[in-house]
């Protein structure tokens, strides 16, 4: 409604015709209609790219009819998981959610995935937009659909080839957020130092949400390779984390000027890994204190609004708790989500702390995170020759890392035969060197066969070579994904899994060879 | 790290010049490349990582200096400024081995400037200068050089200038190299060598990596005869990704 409001930058009432808007809707139609004619999956982006050049504007003026107004979420890891979890539990709350589900989140691809679902008047046909935004399109996208809420996951290294250094990154985030009206709210990872910089004395709302998780297995001794240089963004000194749970993740506190974590408005704690199966674990919500804390970061600096006001819809009141209300905790929430990992815990926190931002009850997101099923190679289970074949995608070495840790907590030191497959396409990076930042010395003391594949196997069996693992264990594979999967399933015993890592690329080839060779995706299918 | 003991009786001290700030594409790969390579020959292995503040060892063998981030670059390019930069310096004329890459490479230079702001100060190892350009280039690389064909992989956006008091490293058969322009690749200096070459470098070129370590170990002992190892995937690595630059650039 805020978002409704909005004057027409034409000054014409909106309930007029637009006909560039109409043009531009017409015609990303027709090309999403003629592209699934010729069977071209995946080709979302071309309507975009039709509808942005004949309205510039289009998503501008679609994103201001949506009653609820639009999420943009970001951040290298998990942001398709997030964006999704958050999507199923605003539809299961009864909301028409318009969500660029096929992950295509450039400009482009948002603009597309919007102009499919819009009537050719303009009429989104939905009352809240859920945007998953990639790391270098977050800017252009936030400034175009003004969000209401804005969710920052993590920031990693990731494809330095096509993204370019974390620092310009992130200034170019807080430069897009320095953009956003005062009652935006801005839910955000603070276990990230980084995004904690991003979002500091921003003339906006801040939910700072992160880890409380005092199980030490949870814990890392020293920030492992993959993690970026964790040094105080205020004065450069080394940070010190008590505790430490992922990358640069966690409890962070600068011993030289005091710079803290932020104090935590959603947190998650007493976590239980389920395998790779699943988690259970609970999320709290707090009070958060008022904004004069010694680091000058509080979860709310700057509500202007003061306490009372609630960040959902005026007219609208949420049922209990919501963002910068001020108006005190909800009782812990206990979650059960199909999703593994530690990763997916930060997913579900996210999740959580902005679905409860936007007024949905708990019993609703309790719910459609109980039905939540993991996203396209996050985790898959594929029955092949009487075996069960586990998939999940790897893409960066902080994300690698997290599904090694998730593997050999399930399994003990990797007891699993497990096939690792590298592409190096402009979708996978063309640069492998990430593949060192990875801590493959966790798979040396395992007793399963490693086998690797992809255009760069070769690069990958060398890796493990220098990571301690014995060559008796290594099986470099050709490079051809269906050859090399019919040998991978040799190394594992009939009945039993086996563990499948592939880039994006190679996950794409591995479901086609997959399917042509009769495989069957069992109860993990969307 | 720790070191099991030698079984011939020789020994190599590695020094990681600000391994956790200086370490943004792989690069580690290059010291667990020696570190492995002289373990695997019996050479007893100490790496000592120098952070800022720091001095440099007095025994050091061999040096590696990675890239870093902006941010990261300007502090320890401050760091290297008098005592030890000329420690560093004083060392390869004395004979030890280094090994510099992208970032590291720039600041072993005269100086580094920006499109805007102060000039970064290099100490001056090699005679290059290095200059912020328009142009990122990204790619796999292959040179030929005296010590071999080698590949690996650029991402930099900075240009550097060799001056007639440094070699080429090599040849750009594939790729820009070091501005794009003269087909030069990296600098040599004796057992001193700076390059843009990530991937990890080293693991992938393992004849390249045994010079390295010879050179190291000959400050030392003098000459050693570095017995050869199973380098197989070590060399399929390397041909699967010359095959890549050859089909990608």
């Amino acid at each position: 409604m805020r978002r409704n409001g909005a004057p027409d930058p034409l000054g014409r009432p909106s309930a007029l015709p637009d006909p560039r808007l109409l043009a531009a809707l017409a015609s990303a139609k027709l090309a999403g209609a003629a592209i699934r004619r010729l069977g071209r999956g995946g080709g979302t982006a071309a309507p975009g790219l039709v509808a942005d050049r004949l309205d510039p504007a289009l998503l501008t003026k679609i994103a201001r009819r949506l009653e609820r107004g639009a999420v943009v979420v970001a951040g290298t890891n998990g942001k398709t998981t997030v964006s999704r979890m958050l999507a199923d539990i605003l539809e299961a709350d009864g909301l028409r959610v318009a969500h660029n589900r096929s992950g295509s989140n450039l400009v482009r691809g948002v603009a597309a995935a919007l102009a499919e679902r819009a009537t050719l008047g303009g009429d989104p046909r939905a009352d809240v937009a859920v945007i998953e935004a990639d790391e270098a399109a977050f800017p252009a996208i936030v400034r175009r659909i003004s969000p209401r809420l804005v969710l920052l996951n993590n920031l990693f290294r990731d494809q330095l080839d096509r993204y370019g250094e974390l620092d310009t990154i992130a200034k170019a985030w807080r430069a897009a957020l320095l953009t956003l009206p005062a009652d935006t709210v801005v839910v955000v990872n603070v276990d990230d130092p980084g995004l904690a910089e991003v979002t500091r004395d921003l003339p906006v709302r801040r939910l700072a949400f992160g880890l409380d998780e005092p199980d030490p297995r949870f814990h890392l001794a020293a920030l492992p390779h993959a993690a970026d240089a964790a040094t105080c963004r205020r004065c450069g000194h080394d940070l010190d984390y008590a505790p430490l749970y992922s990358a640069h993740l966690g409890a962070w506190r600068c011993p030289n000027c005091g710079a803290a974590r932020p104090p935590l408005a959603v947190l998650g704690t007493d976590v239980h890994l389920e395998g790779v199966e699943a988690l259970r674990m609970t999320v709290e919500r707090r009070t958060p204190p008022a904004s004069d804390d010694p680091g000058g970061d509080s979860p709310f600096e700057r509500d202007e609004a003061g306490p009372g006001r609630a960040a959902a819809t005026e007219g609208d009141p949420p049922p209990g708790w919501s963002a910068g209300s001020g108006t005190g905790a909800r009782p812990p929430l206990l979650l059960n989500a199909a999703v593994p990992g530690l990763y997916n815990a930060y997913n579900v926190i996210a999740a959580v702390a902005a679905a409860g931002s936007l007024g949905v009850p708990d019993s609703t997101i309790a719910r459609a995170l109980a039905a939540f099923r993991a996203p396209f190679g996050r985790i898959e289970r594929v029955a092949f020759r009487d075996r069960t074949l586990v998939l999940a995608l790897v893409k960066n070495p902080v994300g690698f890392n997290e599904t090694l840790r998730m593997l050999t907590l399930a399994s003990g030191a990797l007891a699993v035969p497990t096939l690792i497959a590298i592409n190096d396409l402009a979708a996978d990076g063309r640069d492998v060197s990430w593949l060192w930042d990875v801590d493959f010395e966790l798979l040396a003391d395992g007793t399963a066969p490693l086998s690797t594949t992809g255009l760069r196997g070769p690069d990958m069996a060398n890796r493990l070579k220098y990571a301690g693992v014995p060559p008796d264990r290594l099986r470099p594979l050709p490079a051809d994904l269906r050859s090399a999967l019919e040998a991978f399933v040799e190394t594992v015993p009939p009945g039993a899994v086996g563990y499948v890592l592939p880039t994006y690329t190679a996950m794409l080839g591995l479901r086609r060879a997959l399917a042509d060779l009769g495989a069957v995706e069992t109860f993990w299918k969307q | 790290m720790t070191t099991p003991p030698s079984s011939t009786g020789l020994r190599l001290s590695i020094a990681w010049l600000y391994g956790t700030k200086m370490n943004i594409y792989g690069d580690r790969g290059n010291v667990l490349a020696l570190e492995r390579r002289a373990r695997w020959r019996g050479i007893a292995v100490e790496t000592r990582e120098i952070g800022l503040g720091e001095p440099i060892p007095a025994d050091v063998d061999v040096f590696f200096f990675g890239g870093g981030q902006d941010q990261e670059q300007v502090a320890v390019s401050a760091d290297l400024e008098g005592a030890k930069g000329e420690a560093i310096k004083a060392a390869v004329a004395d004979g030890a081995a280094l090994l510099a890459v992208c970032g590291g490479y720039q600041l072993l230079g005269h100086e580094y400037r920006p499109h805007d702001g102060a000039v970064l100060p290099g100490i001056g190892l090699f005679d290059l200068v290095s200059e912020a350009g328009l142009e990122r280039f990204i790619g796999n690389v292959v040179v030929d050089s005296p010590l071999g064909e080698l590949v690996g992989f650029e991402n930099h956006s900075g240009l550097t200038h060799l001056g007639p008091g440094v070699e080429p490293l090599g040849r750009v058969r594939v790729g820009r190299g070091n501005n794009g322009k003269d087909g030069t690749e990296g600098a040599r200096l004796g057992s001193a060598v700076g390059c843009y070459l990530h991937g990890s470098l080293l693991p992938k070129n393992p004849a390249f990596a045994d010079w390295l370590l010879a050179a190291g170990l000959r400050r030392r002992y003098g000459p050693v005869d570095l017995p050869p190892l199973d380098d197989t995937h070590e060399l399929a690595a390397h041909a699967s990704a010359v095959d890549r630059a050859l089909r990608t650039r």
